[in-house]
C-alpha cells in the first residue's frame, strides 16, 4: 500500500470526526449497558446523563466563557414547564416539544443574557441569583396555568415494540446527551470556541482583534441556557411532574457545585458532575444513617455537603476531578518522555541572556 | 390613599433592613472587591442563635447585644479562615466559596433546627400606631428598625470619617499595598471590615425574624434584595447602601402591593437589571481617581 | 537598635548581599550586593529594566527573592511582613509616587504617623512637613486626587520623612517632573539626609541629579551591578556613563 494510503488509514484527526467517532462507540457500549441493566439503574443512568447535559452547557459558559450563572436552575424549569405546557394542551410530535422547550429556554437565555454582558463576576453571579429565585414563584402565582402546588404532568413517548419504559426514557435520554457533548465538544474546537476563550481572557484584547465581545457573551449564555432548558424537559419526564418544588435555589448550586468538582471547563469532567448529583442524596443519606444522625439530619447532609464541595474545592482543587487526572496524566507520561528531552537540554546549555 | 400611605411607610420600613444588609455587603466589598453571599444565611445563623439564647431563657436585649458580639466574631472568623487563602487569585474564587458557605450554614441550620418555620419574639408590638382615628402601618417595632439602622449607619460614618482605624480601614481599602508601605496592619483591618459587616448581618436578621417565621432559607431573598439595594448604591458608602435600600425597599413594595405577592423578586431582578443598563456605577459611585 | 552612636557610623546601615529576585522565568535580580551609609545618599543608578524598582521593592519586602540577605541595622529584612518593616523605621516612596488619591493631604500625612506616634506629636510631626512644604499647606483640606505632579511629589516625601525613618528609599522622584523642580527636589534630599543619621538610597533615571547629590553610586544593568563606587568616580567616567546612564 502506498504511503498516502497507510496514512489515510491512520486515526483521524479531524476534531469533527474523532468527535462523531467516540460519540458512536459510546452509543453503542451504553446500548449494551441499558440492556443489561435493571429499570430502577437504567433510570439512574438516564438522570446523569441529563445532568451532563445541564452541566455541559454550565461548563461552557463559566468554564470557556467566564461568566459564572447561579441561576441554570430556573433554565431548567423553563425547559420542563415548556414541555408538560405543552404535553398537557397540544397533541405535537415528541420531538418537536422538546426542541420548543429547548427554544424557549433559548430565548429566556437571551433575554437574560444581554444585560448579563454588563456585569463581571460577582455582579453577574448577584444577577443569576435573583433570576433564580424571581422565576419560580411566577409559576405559583399564575397556579391556574402552572398547575400551582401539585404542577403539571409529563407522559413518555410510548417505546417502541417491547423496550420497557424506562429502558427507553434512558436511551432517549443518553441520546440527548451524547449529541450535546458532540455539538459542545465541536464548538469548543471551533472558531467560537476560541472567541469565547479570548473574550474570557481579555475583553478589551479580543474587542480589538474584532471579535464582538457582546454577542459572543450572549451566544455562550443561549448555548447554556439551551442545554439547561433540555436537561429541565428530560428531568420533567424523569419524575413525571413538573411543579416549583423541582427547581428550588439549591439545585442552581448543586449545578454549580457539581460543575467545579467535576473540572469547570471540561466536557468529561461533568460526567464525575452528574455522577455526584445522582448519587450524592443515596450516598449521604446512608452515610447519616450509618453515624445515626436522625432523619432531619439526611436531608441536610447533602447540601451541607455539597457546600463543603465548594468551600474546599476552590480553595484546595479548582481545578476540580478532571484537572487532577490531567495533572496526574501529564507527570505520568513527562516521566517517560523527560529523559529524552534532558539530553537536549543540556547540549543548548550555554551563557544566557536576558 | 391610605393603601399607597401604608404600602409607602412598608417599603420603608423593608428598606432599612435591606440597608443594614447592604451596608454589610458594601463594607466588605470596598476592603477586599468580594461581595459575600453568604452574609444573609451568617445572619440567619446567629438569628439562631439568638433563637437558642432566648429559650433558655436569656433576657431579650442581653441576647441582642451578644449576637451583635458574635456576628463580629462569625464575620472575622470567615474571612481569616476561607477568604484569606484566595487573595490575588481569580475572581471567581471567593464568589463560589461564598455561596459554598451559604449552603452549608443553611444545611447546618436545618440540620440542628429542623425545616419548620419558628417564631421570634418582639421586643415591641408589632400592630400599627394608631393615628387620630386610623391604624397606619407602622408600629413600635418598625420604629425601632428604622431607629436601630439609623445608629448602625451614623456609627459606621463616624468610624470612617472621625477616627483614626476609619482612616486605616480607608485607606486599607483604597491602597493597601501603600498603606502596608506607610505600616497600616492591613490584614488585619481586612479582618476587622468582615467583622463590622458581622454585625450589620447579624443586625439584618435580627430585625427580620419578628415579622415573619423564620426558617433556614428566610434570608435568601433578602440578601438578593439587599444586593441589589448595594449596587444601586454604588458599592462605595454607607449612605448610598441607605439610599439604594429605601429605594429596593419602596419598590418592592410598591410591586407587592399594587401588582400582588410573589412578584416581588421579579421586581427587583427588574430594578437591578434597568440600573445596571442604565447607571452601572450606582448612583453615588465616583469616578475612579488616578492614582499616579 | 542597641548600637552606640559612634558604631552606627562605623556599621553601614543596609548591606545587600547577592539578593536574586526572579519573576517566573525572567530573573530580575542576579546576585545584587552594596552597602549604604548613613548620612549620605546612595544613588542606585541603570537603564529601564535594570532591575532597580525589583530592588526597592524587595528590600522592603513587596517582592520575594530567590536567595540572598537584605541586613538593615543589623536585622534581616527579608522573610518580614511589609508592614513589620515598615515599622523598623524604612520609609518607602514607591514607583509613581502612591499617594493615596481618595484621602486628603493631612490624611495622607496623619495615615503615616498612626503606628508611631501618638495624637500630641502626630500634629507636631504634620506641622514639621507643612514647614518643609509650605505649599502642601495650603492644600491640607484637599483631595489627594487634586494635586499636580509636583504637588504629589511634595506629598509622598513629606509622608516619608514625617515619620523621621532610618531608612529612606526613593524610586525615580523625579519622573514626570520639570528640571527646576527635580534640582528644588534633590537639593532637599541631600539637606535632609546631610548630618543625620538616615541612609537614604536613591534610584533614578535621571542620573545626572541624582550623582549631584549622592556620596555612593551603584550601577545596575540587566539586574547585575556593574559598577560600585563614589558618585564622584562614576560621574568622571565618560565611557561608563555614555554606556550605561546615557549621558
Amino acid at each position: 500500500m502506498s504511503d498516502a494510503a497507510v496514512r489515510r488509514l491512520k486515526f483521524p484527526t479531524q476534531p469533527l470526526l474523532r468527535h462523531l467517532i467516540f460519540a458512536v462507540a459510546a452509543g453503542v457500549i451504553l446500548y449494551f449497558v441499558t440492556n443489561r441493566l435493571s429499570s430502577y439503574n437504567d433510570f439512574l443512568l438516564g438522570e446523569i446523563a441529563l445532568y451532563l447535559i445541564a452541566l455541559a452547557g454550565l461548563s461552557l459558559l463559566t468554564g470557556l466563557n467566564g461568566q459564572i450563572s447561579l441561576g441554570h436552575g430556573a433554565f431548567m424549569a423553563v425547559g420542563a414547564y415548556t414541555v408538560a405546557l405543552l404535553m398537557t394542551h397540544t397533541q405535537l410530535n415528541f420531538i418537536l416539544e422538546l426542541v420548543i422547550a429547548v427554544a424557549v429556554a433559548a430565548f429566556l437565555g437571551a433575554v437574560i443574557g444581554i444585560p448579563a454582558t454588563r456585569l463581571k463576576g460577582p455582579f453577574l453571579a448577584g444577577m443569576t441569583l435573583l433570576v433564580a429565585l424571581a422565576l419560580p414563584p411566577i409559576a405559583d402565582k399564575w397556579s391556574s396555568t402552572f398547575g400551582g402546588d401539585q404542577g403539571l404532568t409529563t407522559l413518555v413517548p410510548t417505546a417502541p415494540g417491547t423496550l420497557n419504559p424506562e429502558e427507553w426514557l434512558a436511551w432517549i435520554q443518553i441520546l440527548g446527551a451524547l449529541l450535546t457533548l458532540l455539538l459542545l465538544a465541536n464548538l469548543m474546537k471551533s472558531r467560537f470556541g476560541r472567541s469565547f476563550r479570548a473574550v474570557r481572557d481579555d475583553e478589551i484584547a479580543a474587542s480589538l482583534a474584532g471579535i464582538h465581545v457582546a454577542r459572543t457573551k450572549v451566544t455562550a449564555f443561549v448555548v447554556s441556557a439551551a442545554c439547561a432548558g433540555l436537561a429541565g424537559a428530560f428531568l420533567g419526564l424523569s419524575t413525571g411532574v413538573v411543579n416549583t418544588g423541582e427547581f428550588p435555589l439549591t439545585l442552581s448550586i448543586q449545578l454549580l457545585a457539581a460543575m467545579v468538582l467535576g473540572g469547570t471547563g471540561t466536557l468529561i469532567g461533568m460526567l464525575w458532575g452528574a455522577i455526584l448529583l445522582v448519587y450524592l442524596p443515596q450516598w449521604s443519606t446512608s452515610l447519616s444513617n450509618h453515624f445515626n444522625l436522625g432523619s432531619g439530619a439526611n436531608a441536610y447532609l447533602a447540601t451541607i455537603i455539597f457546600g463543603a464541595v465548594l468551600i474546599v474545592g476552590m480553595i484546595a482543587a479548582p481545578s476540580g476531578i478532571q484537572g487532577g487526572l490531567r495533572w496526574v496524566w501529564a507527570r505520568a507520561t513527562h516521566a517517560f518522555t523527560s529523559r529524552s528531552v534532558q539530553g537536549l537540554a543540556t547540549s543548548q546549555a550555554g551563557p544566557r541572556s536576558t | 390613599m391610605e393603601l399607597f400611605f401604608n404600602i409607602t411607610l412598608n417599603g420603608i420600613t423593608e428598606g432599612m433592613i435591606f440597608a443594614s444588609l447592604a451596608l454589610a455587603l458594601v463594607l466588605i466589598f470596598r476592603a477586599t472587591r468580594i461581595i459575600n453571599f453568604a452574609q444573609g444565611a451568617m445572619g440567619m445563623m446567629t438569628t439562631f442563635i439568638a433563637f437558642s439564647f432566648l429559650n433558655a431563657g436569656l433576657n431579650y436585649w442581653w441576647a441582642f447585644v451578644f449576637i451583635l458580639l458574635i456576628g463580629f466574631v462569625f464575620g472575622s472568623l470567615v474571612e481569616r479562615v476561607l477568604i484569606r487563602p484566595l487573595y490575588g487569585k481569580s475572581e471567581l474564587n471567593p464568589v463560589i466559596v461564598s455561596i459554598g458557605l451559604l449552603v452549608v450554614l443553611e444545611g447546618v441550620a436545618g440540620a440542628i433546627y429542623g425545616n419548620a418555620s419558628h417564631g421570634f419574639p418582639s421586643a415591641f408590638s408589632q400592630s400599627g400606631i394608631t393615628i387620630g382615628h386610623t391604624k397606619v402601618a407602622f408600629s413600635h417595632f418598625d420604629l425601632f428598625i428604622v431607629i436601630a439602622v439609623i445608629i448602625l449607619m451614623v456609627g459606621t460614618l463616624g468610624l470612617f470619617r472621625f477616627s483614626t482605624l476609619g482612616l486605616r480601614m480607608r485607606a486599607s481599602a483604597f491602597a493597601g499595598e501603600i498603606a502596608r508601605l506607610l505600616g497600616v496592619r492591613v490584614g488585619l483591618l481586612l479582618t476587622l471590615g468582615w467583622g463590622l459587616a458581622g454585625i450589620a448581618g447579624a443586625l439584618a436578621g435580627l430585625l427580620v425574624a419578628p415579622t415573619s417565621s423564620f426558617g433556614p432559607y428566610f434570608m435568601d431573598l433578602n440578601l438578593v434584595y439587599a444586593f441589589t439595594a448595594a449596587v444601586i448604591g454604588g458599592l462605595e458608602s454607607p449612605v448610598g447602601a441607605l439610599v439604594g435600600g429605601l429605594v429596593t425597599g419602596l419598590c418592592i413594595s410598591y410591586v407587592g402591593g399594587y401588582l400582588g405577592s410573589g412578584l416581588e423578586p421579579l421586581g427587583a431582578l427588574v430594578l437591578l437589571i434597568v440600573t445596571l443598563m442604565v447607571r452601572p456605577e450606582g448612583i453615588f459611585a465616583r469616578p475612579a481617581a488616578r492614582r499616579v | 537598635m542597641s548600637t552606640s552612636k559612634t558604631l552606627q557610623w562605623v556599621l553601614p546601615m543596609l548591606e545587600v548581599k547577592d539578593l536574586s529576585v526572579s519573576y517566573g522565568a525572567v530573573n530580575a535580580l542576579r546576585s545584587v550586593s552594596f552597602t549604604a551609609q548613613p548620612g549620605v545618599i546612595t544613588a542606585i543608578l541603570g537603564a529601564n529594566g535594570a532591575g532597580k524598582t525589583t530592588l526597592l521593592r524587595t528590600i522592603t519586602g513587596l517582592a520575594k527573592p530567590k536567595s540572598g540577605s537584605v541586613r538593615f541595622a543589623g536585622q534581616e529584612l527579608l522573610g518580614r511582613a511589609v508592614e513589620n518593616i515598615a515599622r523598623l523605621g524604612v520609609a518607602h516612596v514607591p514607583e509613581g509616587r502612591g499617594i493615596i488619591a481618595e484621602l486628603t493631604v493631612e490624611e495622607n500625612l496623619k495615615l503615616a504617623t498612626l503606628w508611631c506616634l501618638g495624637r500630641g506629636e502626630r500634629q507636631k510631626a504634620i506641622d514639621h512637613v507643612y514647614e518643609l512644604f509650605p505649599r502642601l499647606s495650603e492644600f491640607r483640606r484637599r483631595h489627594a486626587s487634586t494635586l499636580s505632579g509636583g504637588e504629589r511629589q511634595m506629598l509622598v516625601v513629606g509622608r516619608a520623612l514625617i515619620t523621621r525613618p532610618k531608612l529612606l528609599l526613593l524610586d525615580e522622584p523625579s519622573l514626570g517632573l520639570a528640571p527646576l523642580v527635580t534640582a528644588q527636589l534633590m537639593t532637599l534630599l541631600r539637606d535632609q539626609t546631610a548630618g543625620s543619621d538616615m541612609t537614604v538610597v536613591l534610584v533614578e533615571q535621571n542620573a545626572r541629579s541624582a550623582l549631584s547629590v549622592s556620596q555612593n553610586a551603584v550601577v545596575l544593568n540587566l539586574g547585575e551591578v556593574v559598577v560600585s563606587d563614589e558618585a564622584s568616580v562614576v560621574a568622571a567616567d565618560s565611557g561608563l556613563r555614555h554606556h550605561y546612564l546615557g549621558f
